[in-house]
């Protein structure tokens, strides 16, 4: 199993030494957070604090912007802008994104 | 959840639903299969270039490459009326999918599910109602409220009436204009004939609710108001009026 210091404690309770990496010791671990299906993600709004399924939240897409917007406080979560042959993802009032492994 | 970019796929089969819907059966090499609820976004591609992307639900499930879609013509939309009036036989599009894992209904779960469909939204509710009917043995207990204008506009009409042999509750919900025989109330969904047409909050069913915006937020609203747990009320809107 992964025994990475950052992975399944908060971050004020480490349950190992620090190591020292950089961003290629993410690879599987943010392959788990983006390779998922996102509409079961539980996204939490940081501006109100409700969290629910990114399925259930409020999009508005344009075709050059999808908006994501909390359902409660309609704060943008997250924009997803398409743009020459580019994907840009901006992060709005997204406090915490969790996935199931 | 397998979705990998886009795929070329062909239109096999185009009937009409009703005047102003068509049920497409695209054959797509190397689908790998989808749940029941799931959809697709399809891509078209002008002669110059320009392309438009747009998401629809699927009414088939299960393994195979042959993928069924039931399409609503948006009368000011951009690919709806390519697909209900123009598109036929032999034409490719361009898919990615299957797509979704939230508006999915897991064959595995005994839980009982109350389906609400209005108009267009029976599509997915018709793929999980499928997937009951077709599972041998299946003891979840289904359940359809299907909201539409009128009988006209009832996409899959007599397969829904059918479903009843499998088991599958339906009740029948008209908003303008009801069948000469029909003896309840006309109109749009409200807190009692909600509560007539599905199940309570008691017998802890999972509620799936598909159709255009306004429908599911009125609907979703309803249901939660009448006791139903948010979480147990899954939703998908369509947008548009």
């Amino acid at each position: 199993m992964d025994d990475s210091p950052h992975h399944g404690a908060p971050p004020d309770e480490p349950h190992g030494p620090v190591r020292h990496v950089d961003g290629n010791a993410l690879a599987g671990l943010l392959a788990d957070v983006f390779a998922a299906d996102m509409t079961m993600a539980l996204l939490a709004c940081g501006h109100c604090g409700q969290a629910g399924p990114l399925a259930a939240a409020v999009v508005e897409d344009d075709g050059a912007a999808a908006i994501l917007r909390c359902r409660s406080c309609t704060r943008t979560l997250l924009t997803v802008l398409r743009a020459d042959g580019r994907l840009s993802l901006r992060i709005g009032a997204l406090a915490r994104l969790d996935v199931a492994v | 959840m397998t979705v990998g970019g886009w795929r070329p796929a062909t239109v096999a089969a185009a009937r009409p639903a009703t005047a102003h819907a068509r049920i497409l059966t695209l054959h797509v090499p190397g689908w790998p299969g989808n749940l029941p609820g799931q959809h697709l976004d399809i891509r078209l591609t002008a002669e110059d270039g320009y392309q438009a992307e747009r998401s629809y639900s699927i009414a088939s499930s299960g393994p195979g490459e042959s993928v069924e879609l039931g399409i609503d013509r948006i009368d000011d939309g951009e690919v709806s009326p390519y697909l209900v009036d123009v598109i036929e036989p032999g034409d490719m599009v361009e898919v990615k999918g299957p797509l979704g894992a939230y508006f999915v209904w897991d064959a595995g779960d005994p839980a009982p599910v109350q389906l609400i469909a209005g108009g267009s939204g029976i599509v997915p509710l018709l793929a999980m109602a499928r997937a009951r009917s077709a599972a041998l043995g299946g003891e979840a207990p289904f359940r359809l409220l299907y909201s539409v204008r009128s009988p006209a506009d009832a996409m899959y009409r007599a397969e829904v009436d059918a479903l009843t042999a499998a088991g599958i509750a339906v009740d029948w919900r008209y908003t303008r204009e009801a069948p000469g025989e029909w003896d309840g109330e006309v109109g749009r969904l409200t807190a009692e004939t909600l509560a007539a047409g599905t199940w309570p909050p008691d017998a802890r069913p999972l509620v799936f609710v598909c159709g255009p915006t306004r429908f599911v937020e009125a609907t979703a609203d309803l249901l939660v108001a009448a006791g139903h747990p948010p979480e147990r009320v899954r939703t998908e809107r369509f947008g548009g009026a």
